[in-house]
């Protein structure tokens, strides 16, 4: 539907203009605790010396994201001030008025402009980088990459009607992506640290930063593992870290005195191995496959019915599985590291040679380094899927056909799996019709571009039968939820929310399983070079 | 697909923002008469609908609608009772609001918007294969004027319009018994088409007059249409004569005045400099009304009379309409949506820029009403959209270049600082109204000069290039 030529400038506008305007319309929707806890934060940080917001708990939503984002709330209020001097006074109850809800909105909306830029500057290079012979396609897969990043509707979710800063956040993740991808690692490093510094929960994928940076940056690119360590550019090391380490000295050098304190804050180890809402990774299927033994157990009577699940109580607390053995923090932080290693020595062990190749093997990755976080972590948040969702949109832009199915599903799974962050009427709508657009338009758009176009319904394109049926299946689960459920039993009100769970996590764990397989067999030899 | 779905999810973008009269006592809004109607209906046998009685005050919102409405109230009712009976429990529900009940509304205009008019706008998409392109089609679904008053202000406009549009597709496939009875179902949904019923009138008259013999039975055909279709939705009421004449009365309530608010129409733009309404009388104005508009659109009218055919008759309809608009009596400023879902119809025959300048207008022009309701963000942020998507659609590049060039822009930047302006700064004391008057005064001059344009392409103009009209 687009001309020959697009203009990437052009495209990057409208897409803004037309987002802005669902954005500024989704102001009055319904807002989570996390609104509160913005509005806190801006109070604490405005009325505060800086040493003491780490130690502010008037209210019970107390600063526990890193320093620099503590500063950015800092500038805010100096904002927020003008527009409600109410917003910025610390107290136990929660405030509200038009005011802070426009301006703490309209703060979401203008940051995102971090993002929405940072897009554009790697559609931008990406375009650049690709051959003549290519250049229809190439600017046909940039704009839509524009499209898919701009009107991700995770980000919608979970920003415009849920709030929070991600958008600008992810702004900074692209920055850094952009600047690794024309070549400038000192740069990508840098804005990384920044924005480990703004969020934490970030270093889900650093360790393939520092793999990935060490590898192709401090070492010779063209010897084997082992003999690059010999290799060492020291210059280029000492560089990186100082680099890495002043803007870490700038963040948390001023909390140095109370750095516990700090820590504690950011880490709360106390909460539970699962949200309240099981994110759909690995310790759902876990929790399910729990709950179906003491079911089977009961009805078998092996098992004594004396305690109710614990995990399905829907509150933050510890769990105890009945059947299989509790898991402890520092158990799952091992599975992590040993679900990471295979990768991270694969990428230590197999550098691409070609550069566009060793960005797109970066890339991925990265998504599937936060996949991996995300599947096995401790407490995982089921909004952490984003941090897989936006980079698979860059390596769907970058990458091949193969990238582009991966990211067909990560996005539905993943973002279907944020639905039940919004529970109200008229927003469960709006939220089911904007997956209903995106993912209308995703299939649509990829399997235009990769001409692949199904003959039946039943196919979904660049899917296969299976994954297909498993895509309608999501739709099914919904419908039960929203329509069957509550008219067919008024006990077992988790259920829907157990059933979306599990049925996720099973899509995410194949995801999983597909991409990891991807990363360690096909990616480091170009396609013409495999064909002849 | 993805055009559909995003108009659907800017509808309920708009359904989150506030009603009219939300939460203001004793009176409330358009909310609350749609919620009273079906109080009304479910509780009172068809009788009594109309009629003052100890349950049915009509000083408080009494029904003003044809049966149409009443019949739409009454299901409505009827589902509402199924989900909550407080929500429509007779006399005790005055002024009920809740979050739930506000989805439940909400909802019932959602599904009613995708019945009727969607459906319209799909079915003359369908049949027309130029004249009316995907251009005409996709701004029909992203109307801003039709989405903020049914959807945020809170009326059910979609069904008459719908309705109507459903008519013009009858009529465009030649099937004119079915077009009329469509017409006559939207004028009993809302008195308010009768806007239009002078050049479907005129239309089918002409076409009638043009067959050699069957010109007889067609009107005879056509007559027996409307007559049965009015009577079987005037069944309930044709008991006795003195009922009918109380639904006649409440529909057509003369002794409201000239005009209440700000409208942007004729003798309200006119008023700083002519007060009409204390020159003369109250039946005088309203003869002084009635000559100036039947005057003004008998050109029109006639014309169709001897020209009948598509083309004509979709100009005529939005002619006619905006007469009655900028010239009758009694005139509310949601009455542009009449004239303007029409205009829809003009993309493909008139430039598309001058189109969506009309349309984009007709949204602005019921400013002082919207932003009384909290919606005027709503308004900015629609109807930028529908000018982006106007650009953005245009297959013509020359016209790209003019819409986004001269006279449009310079009146669409006017447009957005004067409003801006209307909404930061409070107006000086001693002109409290200058804000709303001033909108009144340069929106009519805008549907004068539409007004026209679309006239002389009606008698001059010949349809622009490459286009080539249906019938």
């Amino acid at each position: 539907q687009m001309a020959n030529e697009i203009n990437l400038e052009l495209c990057a506008t409208m897409c803004a203009g037309i987002v802005t305007v669902f954005k500024l319309l989704l102001v009055p929707a319904y807002t989570s605790t996390d609104f509160e806890v913005h509005r806190n934060w801006l109070a604490i940080t405005h009325s505060l010396p800086y040493k003491d917001w780490y130690f502010e708990s008037t209210s019970e939503m107390t600063l526990d994201y890193p320093p620099f984002f503590a500063w950015f709330e800092f500038c805010l209020s100096q904002i927020a001030v003008l527009f409600d001097p109410r917003m910025v006074k610390v107290s136990k109850e929660s405030y509200k008025s038009d005011q802070t809800l426009w301006f703490q909105r309209c703060s979401v909306m203008l940051t995102d402009a971090v993002f929405i830029y940072a897009c554009y500057r790697c559609a931008k290079i990406w375009k650049n980088s690709t051959k003549e012979s290519e250049e229809k396609s190439a600017s046909l897969k940039s704009a839509v990459f524009l499209i898919l990043a701009i009107f991700n509707c995770g980000l919608i979710i979970v920003d415009h009607i849920h709030f929070q800063y991600n958008g600008f956040l992810f702004g900074l993740l692209f920055l850094s992506f952009a600047n690794l991808s024309s070549g400038s690692y000192l740069w990508s490093a840098a804005w990384f640290a920044v924005l480990l510094n703004f969020k934490h929960i970030f270093f889900y994928m650093a360790p393939v930063y520092g793999i990935f940076m060490l590898r192709n940056f401090c070492t010779d690119r063209t010897k084997g593992g082992i003999s690059a360590l010999l290799t060492l550019k020291i210059k280029n090391l000492i560089t990186l870290a100082v680099i890495v380490l002043s803007i870490f000295a700038l963040s948390y050098g001023p909390f140095l005195i109370d750095i516990n304190q700090v820590i504690s804050r950011l880490f709360p180890f106390k909460r539970g191995l699962t949200h309240a809402y099981w994110a759909p990774n690995f310790w759902a299927l876990y929790n399910a496959g729990d709950i179906a033994f003491q079911i089977a157990g009961k009805k078998l009577n092996i098992l004594k019915s004396n305690g109710t699940s614990s995990t399905t109580s829907g509150l933050v607390q510890n769990v105890e599985h009945v059947v299989l053995p509790t898991i402890l923090p520092g158990f799952t932080f091992v599975v992590t590291i040993l679900a990471m290693v295979p990768l991270l020595l694969h990428i230590w062990f197999k550098p691409s040679p070609s550069k566009s190749f060793s960005f797109n093997q970066f890339l991925r990755s990265i998504v599937l380094c936060s996949l991996t976080s995300f599947m096995f972590g401790w407490h995982v948040h089921e909004k952490a899927i984003l941090m897989s969702v936006l980079p698979c949109t860059l390596l769907m832009m970058c990458g091949s056909k193969q990238d582009a199915k991966t990211f067909l599903l990560i996005q539905t799974v993943g973002h279907y799996s944020l639905f039940p962050l919004i529970f109200t009427p008229l927003e469960t709508l709006i939220k089911i019709c904007l997956l209903l657009i995106y993912s209308v338009y995703c299939y649509a758009a990829l399997g235009n571009l990769y001409s692949d176009h199904p003959k039946s319904y039943l196919r979904l394109p660049m899917l296969n039968h299976v994954e297909s049926l498993y895509v309608y299946g999501l739709a099914l689960n919904e419908l039960y939820g929203l329509l069957v459920h509550p008219f067919l039993t008024h006990k077992l009100p988790f259920l829907p929310l157990l059933l979306t769970s599990t049925y996720c996590s099973i899509g995410s764990f194949y995801c999983w399983l597909m991409l990891y397989y991807q990363t360690l067999t096909v990616q480091n030899v170009p396609e013409y070079v495999k064909k002849f | 697909l993805i055009y559909l779905l995003g108009s659907i999810l800017l509808r309920l973008c708009v359904s989150l923002a506030p009603y009219s009269g939300k939460g203001k006592p004793p009176m409330f809004g358009d909310y609350e008469a749609q919620r009273h109607w079906q109080e009304v209906t479910y509780n009172l046998p068809p009788t009594e609908w109309y009629v003052n009685s100890s349950h049915n005050n009509l000083g408080y919102w009494g029904l003003d609608y044809p049966p149409l409405t009443a019949y739409h109230s009454y299901v409505c009712g009827w589902i509402a009772s199924h989900v909550n009976t407080e929500w429509i429990s007779l006399g005790e529900s005055h002024g009920f609001e809740s979050d739930q009940h506000k989805v439940f509304m909400r909802c019932t205009v959602i599904v009613a918007d995708i019945i009727v008019y969607y459906s319209a706008v799909w079915a003359i998409w369908r049949f027309s294969h130029k004249a009316f392109s995907n251009v005409g089609f996709i701004l029909a679904m992203f109307y801003p004027g039709l989405i903020l008053i049914d959807h945020g202000h809170f009326q059910y406009n979609c069904i008459s319009l719908g309705l109507m549009l459903w008519a013009m597709v009858g009529f465009q496939r030649n099937y004119d018994v079915v077009g009329s009875i469509f017409f006559c179902l939207a004028l009993n949904y809302k008195q308010m088409e009768l806007y239009h019923a002078l050049p479907v009138f005129c239309y089918l008259l002409g076409k009638s007059l043009k067959l050699p013999w069957g010109n007889i039975i067609k009107l005879f055909q056509l007559g027996i249409a409307v007559v049965l279709s009015f009577l079987l939705l005037w069944l309930p009421f044709l008991a006795s004569l003195d009922n009918m004449g109380k639904v006649v009365a409440r529909l057509f309530p003369f002794d409201r005045g000239l005009f209440e608010d700000k409208v942007a129409n004729v003798w309200c733009a006119i008023s700083p400099v002519i007060k009409v309404k204390q020159l003369m009388g109250q039946t005088s104005i309203l003869r002084l009304c009635s000559l100036t508009t039947l005057l003004l659109s008998l050109p029109s009218c006639v014309h169709l009379l001897r020209h009948p055919n598509m083309r004509i008759f979709k100009l005529s309809m939005v002619n006619v309409s905006l007469i009655f608009f900028l010239f009758s009596f009694q005139v509310h400023e949601k009455s542009i949506l009449i004239s303007a879902v029409s205009a829809l119809l003009l993309y493909g025959e008139l430039p598309t820029y001058i189109v969506t300048g009309f349309l984009h207008m007709s949204g602005f022009s019921m400013l002082p009403l919207l932003a009384k309701d909290g919606l005027s963000t709503q308004l900015f942020t629609t109807s930028i959209l529908f000018i982006f998507l106007s650009n953005f659609n245009q297959p013509n590049l020359n016209e790209r270049k003019l819409s986004t060039n001269g006279l449009f822009r310079k009146l669409l930047c006017h447009v957005y600082v004067w409003v801006m302006m209307s909404l930061t700064i409070p107006p000086p004391p001693r002109y409290p109204d200058i804000f709303p008057v001033v909108n009144a005064i340069v929106s009519c001059g805008v549907f004068l000069a539409f007004g026209l344009v679309s006239h002389l392409h009606q008698f001059i103009l010949p349809p622009p290039v490459g286009v080539a009209s249906d019938v």
